[in-house]
């Protein structure tokens, strides 16, 4: 099991420090509406958060056990494991705008 | 052997076309749930989703939590459990006051149960979406476990927690294609709206069978029911069914579909009491009658009921006693005051006694409680103690309509059944409160009168179909022998009751007395008249001989005088040397000649 996770999983950003954003994107199987999604999601990463995040790619598909875990209901779902609290965003992620207000990454003044 | 091949023969073609008719009938899966498959002629629609709706609180996760437990348990299908509200822990323990061990269906892998949670106040909505993460857990569970049904319990939440109400729709449109095309018996709960069936209109998806379940409150007491709204491609039962949840859990009650086609026995039961036989020509009730047994406060209709229950008892036949009033301790201590021992029949396991307030949930709750005790103890012999309390739970046409269905399922089992009534003191008697005495067999009216400053029990056999009855009215005393009908003393103004029968009992007896001294004294009287003629008779007689003798006396004088005479005569015709005259005529004609 630990070998099939591992490949479910796909780790993007720098893998040493602990990052300060740690990201999950939950997809099942390698959609347009998926491939959409991390593609936003990693243009708004290295435009906002450079150096300071980590994205995990897991799909479903390959490991269907991990959508109880997060509670998983839409694909795409971007899950803001840390900082806590837990943030969800559902969606592909066209919206940066949204994105960065749902992330809280856009500090309020904007 | 060749007829019976070619019967053989024939037996199969029919039961293959009877199977080509099944096959092409909707298949049904069993829900398991007691009533439930009557109702719906076999169960739920195989293979396709269901939909549970009603009210909160009426019952729908336990009809769907059930319909999973025992198609894993007795069925052998498997089960999903998807819930959108209650956790696995919480839905584990609220069935399991129902008696289904969920923990164990979930090791033994005939059950899973995956709780979906989302929070509205987590989600960020951007961009397109859908319900992918659903599909996959729940394509995860059933082929982990190999599941053949599923529960979606309540979908409609997700409304609440995903922002496009659009996309949502399309997804559940996917959901219910993507359970069909999988062949899962599915059961999806959904919530009453205004005016719908389901508040977001699910009925529109799952269009298969529909079920509603009603949670009202008449008059503080709640009473639970269902109705089969559409069952596509198959009849169903379109009444609304009262059903109960209990420590064995759903069960639903078809009594509508009873009808007036029991049969009728002819064979008779005792009532216990050897007199009221004799007023119900000579041999009692018929079994499988409904008796009725009314009165006022403290007639002995309980006692009444009681001497029945122990007759039944003591032939080893199962009596179930539902007091509505008193306990079963109370019933016992207070039957034993008339020389009845319940308790022994109670040890004996032939009679229950089953305590029940008709307050405390509602008549159709009790109906259906009887009808479950009633199929457990499977009894000869039931009686209700009083129905009269009924009518304070339900209006008269709710009383009258349970009470004629329990009759009817009563009936079609073939068991007698005695009701106990109460009547008010001002009421008029032969009228029963809740008007079903025309559907009762066989009707005593207990009554009491007052006269001479007392209250006596009275008995009438109002009503008993196919029989002749008595219409003797009788009174009857509750003593330490249990009840005993006494004969009857009718006076000036009817019948005789408590002193004033004792009264004439006395006078008659009296009378009695009297009447025997006076034909004693007769008797006397004759014997002496027939002493003084047969005294007069034998003087008669003796007069008569002393007489008898005095004249054959005289008669022998006159003949030996006779003999005399004679003698002389021949003596002197000898001295004359005539003729003596013994050959007389032609010796005196000769002598004529002669001369």
């Amino acid at each position: 099991m630990k070998k099939d996770r591992s490949r479910a999983r796909r780790k993007v950003g720098p893998a040493t420090a602990a990052a300060e954003w740690e990201l999950r994107l939950y997809i099942a199987g390698e959609t347009t509406k998926a491939l959409a999604a991390f593609s936003n999601l990693e243009q708004i990463c290295e435009e906002h958060l450079k150096g300071r995040y980590r994205i995990e790619v897991i799909d479903l598909l390959k490991n269907p056990t991990l959508a109880r875990g997060d509670q998983i209901l839409a694909i795409p779902t971007l899950v803001r494991k840390l900082p806590t609290p837990i943030k969800k965003i559902i969606g592909d992620l066209t919206n940066a705008e949204r994105v960065l207000v749902g992330l809280d990454v856009r500090p309020v003044n904007k | 052997m060749p007829p019976s091949s070619s019967k053989s023969g024939v037996a199969a073609r029919r039961a293959s076309a009877a199977k080509r008719v099944r096959d092409v009938q909707l298949a049904k899966a069993p829900s398991g749930i007691k009533g439930l498959d009557e109702i719906t002629g076999g169960g739920l629609p195989r293979g396709r989703p269901t939909l549970v709706c009603g009210g909160p609180g009426c019952g729908k996760t336990l009809l769907a939590m059930e319909f999973l437990a025992r198609g894993a348990m007795e069925h052998g299908e498997p089960g999903v459990f998807m819930s959108f509200e209650e956790s696995e822990a919480e839905l584990t323990s609220n069935v399991a006051s129902l008696g289904f061990d969920v923990g164990r269906l979930i090791e033994q892998k005939k059950l899973a149960i995956d709780q979906v949670r989302v929070e509205r106040s987590e989600i960020e909505e951007t961009g397109e979406y859908d319900l992918e993460g659903l599909f996959v857990r729940l394509q995860h569970a059933v082929e982990s476990i190999g599941a053949k049904r599923v529960v979606l319990d309540t979908i409609e939440s997700l409304f609440a927690s995903l922002p496009n109400p659009v996309i949502l729709r399309s997804e559940l449109r996917r959901l219910f294609r993507w359970l069909k095309d999988r062949e899962l018996t599915a059961v999806i709960t959904g919530e009453k709206g205004e005016g719908t069936l389901t508040r977001q209109g699910l009925e529109e998806y799952v269009s298969d069978c529909v079920i509603f379940l009603d949670h009202r409150i008449t008059d503080q007491i709640s009473t639970r029911r269902l109705r089969v709204v559409k069952y596509r491609g198959s009849s169903h039962e379109t009444n609304e069914f009262p059903f109960l949840i209990d420590e064995n859990g759903i069960s639903v009650l078809p009594i509508t579909s009873l009808g007036l086609e029991h049969e009728a026995s002819t064979e008779r039961v005792s009532s216990g009491i050897p007199r009221l036989n004799e007023m119900l020509d000579g041999k009692g009730y018929y079994k499988g009658s409904t008796i009725l047994v009314s009165g006022t406060a403290g007639t002995g209709k309980t006692s009444m009921a009681t001497h029945l229950a122990t007759d039944f008892c003591r032939k080893g036949q199962r009596c179930l006693y539902f007091a509505f009033e008193e306990s079963a301790a109370q019933i016992q201590r207070n039957m034993n005051s008339i020389g009845l021992d319940l308790g022994r029949f109670v040890r004996d396991g032939t009679l229950r006694i089953v305590p029940a307030r008709p307050s405390a949930a509602g008549l159709e709750v009790l109906l259906t409680s009887i009808h479950q005790k009633v199929n457990e103890f499977e009894p000869q012999l039931v009686i209700m103690d009083p129905i009269s309390n009924l009518i304070t739970v339900g209006t008269d046409i709710e009383a009258c309509s349970m009470l004629t269905r329990m009759i009817d399922f009563l009936k079609s089992r073939g068991i007698t059944t005695l009701f106990t009534n109460l009547t008010a003191g001002t009421a008029e008697l032969e009228q029963t409160e809740v008007g079903i005495s025309s559907l009762i067999d066989t009707w005593l009216m207990l009554e009491v009168t007052r006269s001479g400053g007392e209250r006596n029990r009275l008995i009438n056999v109002i009503k008993s179909r196919g029989m002749a009855h008595s219409n003797q009215t009788s009174e009857y005393r509750l003593t330490s022998k249990g009840v005993q009908i006494l004969d009857t003393y009718l006076g000036p103004s009817g019948v005789l009751t408590g002193s004033a029968r004792l009264a004439k009992e006395a006078e008659d007896q009296a009378n009695a007395v009297l009447r025997a001294d006076e034909i004693s004294r007769k008797q006397a009287v004759r014997e002496s008249r027939r002493r003084a003629y047969e005294a007069r008779i034998a003087a008669l007689r003796e007069e008569f001989v002393a007489e008898d003798a005095t004249l054959e006396r005289a008669i022998k004088e006159e003949g030996i005088l006779q003999q005399r005479v004679e003698s002389d005569r021949i003596a002197m015709a000898e001295s004359r040397k005539a003729f003596s005259g013994k050959i007389d005529g032609t010796k005196k004609r000769g002598k004529g000649d002669r001369s």
